[in-house]
């Protein structure tokens, strides 16, 4: 075995293993060439997070715009807090937005969908760190049928 | 007369075994000192302790005045240059050519360019009249031919001190010709100090300018071929005639048959 | 008592043979690297490990992809949810069958074949004669195949999954019919680059380094005997097997179980 030969095979192998990577970081993982873009905090308390998990997607109309970073229950009043990382490219949501957790389709994941608010003069933009007041909790399979029971029961 | 190695008080023990009990040895600079034996003695173990693959249990050998078992390894790395070792089986390195088996101590250790380390090659190979087989690969030499590669390739980096382990075991006739008159004309020509440890004794009496004998954990004897020859002590002569019960014993120690087959009746 | 020595002897033991091929280890990656010597033998060694254990991995990677697309098929079929052929094939061969199986077929192809060598190199006394040589066999001979076989075995892991994901594809789609853009589009929108691509390679990493750690140890320690290596290289193959699924357990648990 010459070591020539050797030197081009290993090159093929190399080129063939950065290819697998390549095919898997952009057909597969869709990975964008770009990397990561820059990103700003917004936080949000809710009574009940359900199913959300961290790296939730974060969407307004259906357009992914961020992702859940964390989610902690706040030490004073016992509610959890779900901090989401937003893409800086959409800084310009108002103060009025509000936030719930959905899912997508019957059985599908849970997400938080971001519902911009009405721009009113004197109203500032959501900005790095702030908390958004307005939010829907998950809905939970079991309060709807107790709800709906308690309903018919009326 | 110059000592290159010098060796005294060596003991040794293996798992417990004792191989060597308090023995001293000369090997004298510029000389062919042969250490010969009955097998399973550890005559190689030897090699291995001048070498410094092994350590003995006490006892010390110096290598031109400094204490082997005692170096640093980089020390010992580097005074392994002076020194090489034929081993048994050759030891060619399998996966290369017999010139780039040959060529490897220059590549490792010398900064010389690719011609020279060709030329310096084909000079070695030519010594052990193998010029023309520089292309094979080790898997197609014969044992002899093997043998010499290997002797090639340790005067590559021309040492003062060459060990051969058992060079004429498994040799015919005409390849162990061929290797005592390699090794002689080696020694004469580069004034090497060579050891070799062998049972072959007709070759060694006429390469050897000295002989110890070893058996039993002890030198039993030691002298110039001539008064090897004319020891009076039975067990060199048992060796030197190579009869098969003597002083060495023809049993591997074991209790008298007749008490182990018939018990206590008798 | 005796079971209690016997227990204690084989710690010993263990503890012995764990400490020497610690210091094997060290010897041949810690010391001083001489990069520019051994950067030719670890791209020769990386072709004997891994160029060579390419076609092994290609055909069980295809083979693997195609019966998981097979099998995932007629599950999902039946609740509608065959969409979500393209994550459960991608996500199962990334974080688990990729680095696992390459893992095996490697300490079975690579491994035992490095165990094999350099207890020959041993027997053959090779290796005493490059210490003669004043060459450090742990350099020369261990560290250039332990780098080899370190390097290789993420990108075998790598194409393993990849070419499994092909497979699924021939199968799934242009076999069973589901629909192309929704295998590629639910896996995109499920497989995250740094989650399960990373955890994998991340994984196939530690699997290559305990592999070679073994199968090199083994083979540096046997009795050079022909019985010594056979015993050697079968030592490598049940050691490294039990090695990395044991740790591919551990690594899940670190990676993926805690939330």
């Amino acid at each position: 075995m010459n070591s020539r030969k050797a030197e081009i095979l290993v090159g093929g192998f190399v080129v063939l293993a950065f290819a697998a990577g390549m095919m898997l970081a952009l057909k597969v993982a869709n990975q964008s060439m770009a990397g990561q873009t820059e990103t700003y905090t917004l936080n949000a308390k809710f009574d009940n997070i359900g199913g959300l998990k961290v790296r939730s997607a974060v969407k307004v109309g259906g357009v992914t715009i961020g992702r859940v970073d964390s989610i902690t229950l706040s030490s004073r009043d016992f509610t959890p807090v779900v901090k989401m990382s937003i893409s800086k490219e959409y800084n310009q949501f108002p103060e009025t937005s509000s936030v719930s957790i959905l899912t997508s389709g019957l059985l599908g994941e849970q997400y938080v969908g971001f519902q911009p608010g009405f721009e009113i003069e004197g109203i500032e933009n959501l900005a790095e760190g702030d908390f958004i007041e307005d939010t829907k909790s998950a809905l939970v399979l079991e309060d709807l049928i107790g709800q709906f029971l308690f309903s018919k029961g009326q | 007369m110059e000592n290159l190695i010098e060796i005294d008080n060596l003991s040794f023990s293996r798992s417990g075994r004792l191989i060597y009990d308090n023995i001293s040895l000369r090997i004298q600079k510029g000389k062919t000192t042969a250490i010969m034996g009955p097998s399973g003695i550890g005559k190689t173990t030897m090699l291995r302790l001048m070498g410094g693959q092994l350590k003995p249990d006490s006892g010390d050998i110096k290598f031109k005045g400094e204490s082997i078992p005692n170096m640093r390894r980089k020390r010992l790395f580097e005074v392994r240059r002076q020194m090489s070792m034929l081993f048994q089986s050759g030891a060619l390195f399998t996966d290369m050519s017999v010139f780039d088996n040959i060529a490897f101590p220059l590549r490792e250790h010398t900064n010389l360019t690719e011609d020279l380390i060709n030329t310096v090659v084909q000079l070695k190979l030519q010594a052990v009249g193998l010029r023309g087989a520089a292309h094979l690969m080790p898997s197609e030499l014969s044992g002899g031919m093997a043998r010499r590669a290997a002797l090639a390739r340790a005067i590559a980096l021309d040492p003062e001190l060459i060990m051969y382990d058992e060079p004429f075991a498994g040799q015919d006739p005409i390849s162990m010709g061929v290797l005592v008159k390699l090794i002689k004309a080696l020694n004469d020509a580069l004034k090497l100090t060579s050891v070799v440890v062998t049972h072959d004794v007709t070759e060694v009496l006429t390469i050897a300018d000295y002989i110890y004998i070893l058996a039993e954990k002890k030198i039993i004897g030691s002298g110039t071929p001539a008064e090897i020859k004319n020891s009076d002590s039975p067990l060199v002569q048992q060796f030197l005639q190579g009869l098969a019960d003597g002083p060495v014993p023809f049993h591997y120690p074991a209790g008298d048959i007749r008490q182990a087959f018939l018990g206590s009746s008798l | 008592m005796n079971w209690l020595a016997s227990i204690g002897a084989l710690t010993i033991a263990k503890m012995g043979s764990f400490g020497r091929a610690t210091l094997m280890l060290l010897g041949a990656i810690i010391a001083k690297p001489q990069f520019i010597k051994n950067t030719p033998l670890t791209i020769m060694q990386i072709y004997v490990v891994g160029v060579q254990s390419l076609l092994i991995i290609v055909v069980s990677g295809l083979f693997i992809g195609m019966v998981m697309a097979l099998q995932g098929y007629t599950i999902l079929v039946s609740y509608g949810a065959e969409g979500s052929l393209g994550p459960m094939v991608a996500l199962s061969l990334l974080r688990e069958l990729g680095p696992v199986v390459t893992a095996l077929l490697f300490a079975g192809r690579a491994g035992s074949a490095l165990t094999a060598e350099i207890g020959l190199m041993k027997t053959t006394e090779q290796l005493s004669s490059l210490e003669m040589m004043a060459v450090d066999p742990l350099r020369r001979i261990i560290a250039p195949r332990f780098w080899a076989g370190m390097i290789s075995m993420p990108m075998l892991t790598l194409i393993f999954s990849a070419v499994g994901i092909l497979g699924g594809h021939v199968v799934g789609v242009d076999w069973l019919g589901v629909d192309s853009g929704s295998y590629w589009s639910i896996m995109q929108a499920t497989v995250d680059w740094d989650k399960d691509v990373m955890n994998g390679v991340i994984k196939s990493a530690v699997f290559g380094f305990v592999i070679v750690w073994i199968a090199t140890y083994k083979g540096y320690d046997s009795i050079p005997t022909s019985e010594g290596i056979s015993k050697a290289t079968t030592q490598t193959v049940v050691y490294s097997s039990l090695a990395v699924l044991g740790l591919d357990f551990v690594l899940t648990a670190l990676m993926f179980g805690i939330e």
